[in-house]
């Protein structure tokens, strides 16, 4: 209950910024004001949060993050299926482009459809998606389905970069230090919830506003840490989709060699801005 | 040792157009056996190492989770493959056929039901035939290697006939068209096979 208020507040003050559209959101990329880097920290509610983390708390709703809280806070019926961040081929050798330009233009975009489908004419076509997925357990199952599978891919696509790669810096490579003890833990740690989530589902780093700590876990199917029905919830930095359709063309069987190579393509400095954007809230 | 992992009854390319021979081929080297080295090593110096399959799912719900993902797997591709055949197709006939009629009303209407079912389970998993403890006849699915033998599942009975939608099943060849690969199914069932089963699983 605690984590329900806590997201009703964080959408009321991320649709305190009026002038932040989702044509913008989806679309432009503007530059990084220089007013926003020096915005004075607001307070957060969330002061757990604070002991435990260096993170800055100003109100870090950048533009650049493309599909960021502003994006999700609209009515779920005026979400736009957004753009793939990049080429069908640029994930390449890593994913194949075949694989992307399926797995982006039919089953994400089926995911999407079925989801406007299943909120048209409901009073989920007026609510914001994380509020649908916080009483997900109320709503039918091809809400909990396509929703999820709407939302996740879209954080999917967005975590990876064809520029990816690396360790993550500043305050998300402390916070991984600090809650899994070095980034190969961390990444041991991914590595195997992503491996042993069997059959289809989704493996997550998430931010958990409760405790101010990261976790990892894994989720069935279209199911993300954000739903009520998730045995940990939490708001989700990292997505990886370990449904076979994500790497059959390429890796079949391998899902391991799959999870391994995923780590060539993360866009850490979007997990940093989902962080910020998390914390900062 | 109780268990055995049994070849395919037929060559990896027999099912071709229907289900090409690389996914036949990963599917039987790879998914099936890793499933079945899996399950020998799960039940190793377990008491359960000298059960059968179902008295194994009979209580699925009280063994490890690596018996019941592993075990299911195992046991469901044995008969996935077996009720699969290069001349199969058509429809049943004898007792079979009167009581798919006597259950659904018609074949195609059967056939409906199982497409269905097949179709809507979300994620992996697949869709059975079976027949119930009072011999009715039953069209259901379940998730992952989740089975009707199971004291898990909601609809429980012997399953007769199965069809695996994991997408490693079809990928390959159909990708995103699981319906495609559903439709291709029905030109491969082996009726005389799935006959035999409803036969044995009377009581
Ligand atoms: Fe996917
Ligand atoms: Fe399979």
């Amino acid at each position: 209950m605690k984590y329900r208020l806590f997201l009703v507040a964080a959408l009321i003050f991320a649709a305190s910024f009026p002038d932040f559209s989702i044509a913008q959101a989806v679309k432009v990329k503007p530059a990084k004001s220089p007013a926003a880097k020096k915005a004075d920290p607001v307070k957060s509610d969330t002061p757990a949060t604070e002991s435990k983390t260096t993170i800055n708390k100003a109100p870090v709703l950048l533009p650049a993050v493309k599909t960021g809280i502003s994006f999700w806070s609209s009515a779920s019926s005026a979400l736009p299926f957004p753009e793939l961040p990049y080429e069908y081929g640029a994930l390449e050798p890593v994913i194949d482009k075949l694989t992307v330009e399926i797995h982006y233009d039919r089953h994400h975009r089926a995911y999407y459809n079925n989801f406007m489908k299943a909120i048209a004419d409901t009073k989920m076509a007026s609510m914001p998606i994380t509020e649908i997925f916080a009483n997900i357990a109320e709503f039918p199952v091809a809400v909990r389905n396509n929703g999820g599978g709407f939302y996740n891919h879209v954080l999917y696509w967005e975590n990876m970069s064809p520029k990816g790669g690396g360790e993550p810096t500043g305050e998300l490579a402390e916070m991984i230090k600090k809650y899994f003890g070095s980034f190969s833990a961390f990444t041991e740690k991914f590595n195997e919830a992503a491996k042993s989530r069997f059959g289809s589902g989704w493996a997550w780093l998430s931010y958990d506003p409760l405790n101010g700590e990261l976790f990892v876990s894994s989720t069935a199917n279209q199911d993300n840490p954000l739903m009520q029905v998730a045995e940990r919830k939490g708001i989700p930095l990292l997505a990886l989709d370990v449904w076979e359709h994500a790497y059959y063309l390429k890796y079949q069987n391998k899902r391991a060699d799959y999870v391994t190579e995923f780590w060539k393509m993360v866009n850490w400095p979007e997990v940093d801005k989902r962080l910020k954007a998390a914390v900062g809230r | 040792m109780n268990f055995e992992f049994p070849s395919l009854p037929y060559a990896y390319d027999a099912l071709e157009p229907h289900i090409d021979k690389l996914t036949m081929e990963i599917h039987h080297t790879k998914h099936h056996r890793a499933y079945f080295d899996k399950f020998v090593a799960a039940v190793a110096g377990t008491e359960l190492e000298s059960k059968t399959l179902e008295e194994i799912f009979a209580g699925i719900s009280k063994a490890p989770v690596a018996v019941r993902n592993n075990g299911g797997g195992f046991f469901n591709h044995n008969l996935f493959w077996e009720i699969l055949s290069p001349n199969g197709g058509g429809q049943p006939t004898g007792k079979l056929a009167e009581a798919i009629a006597a259950k659904f009303g018609s074949f195609d209407e059967f056939k409906t039901r199982f497409n269905d079912a097949a179709a809507n389970r979300f994620g992996s998993g697949w869709a059975w035939l079976s027949v119930k403890a009072d011999n009715s006849l039953c069209v259901c699915s379940s998730p992952n290697q989740d089975n009707p033998l199971m004291d898990v599942h909601d609809c429980q009975g012997t399953p007769i006939l199965g069809l695996d939608v994991w997408e490693h099943a079809y990928y390959l060849k159909y990708q995103n068209r699981r319906p495609d690969y559903i439709g291709a199914f029905w030109s491969l069932v082996n009726w005389e096979k799935v006959s035999e089963n409803y036969m044995k699983a009377l009581k």
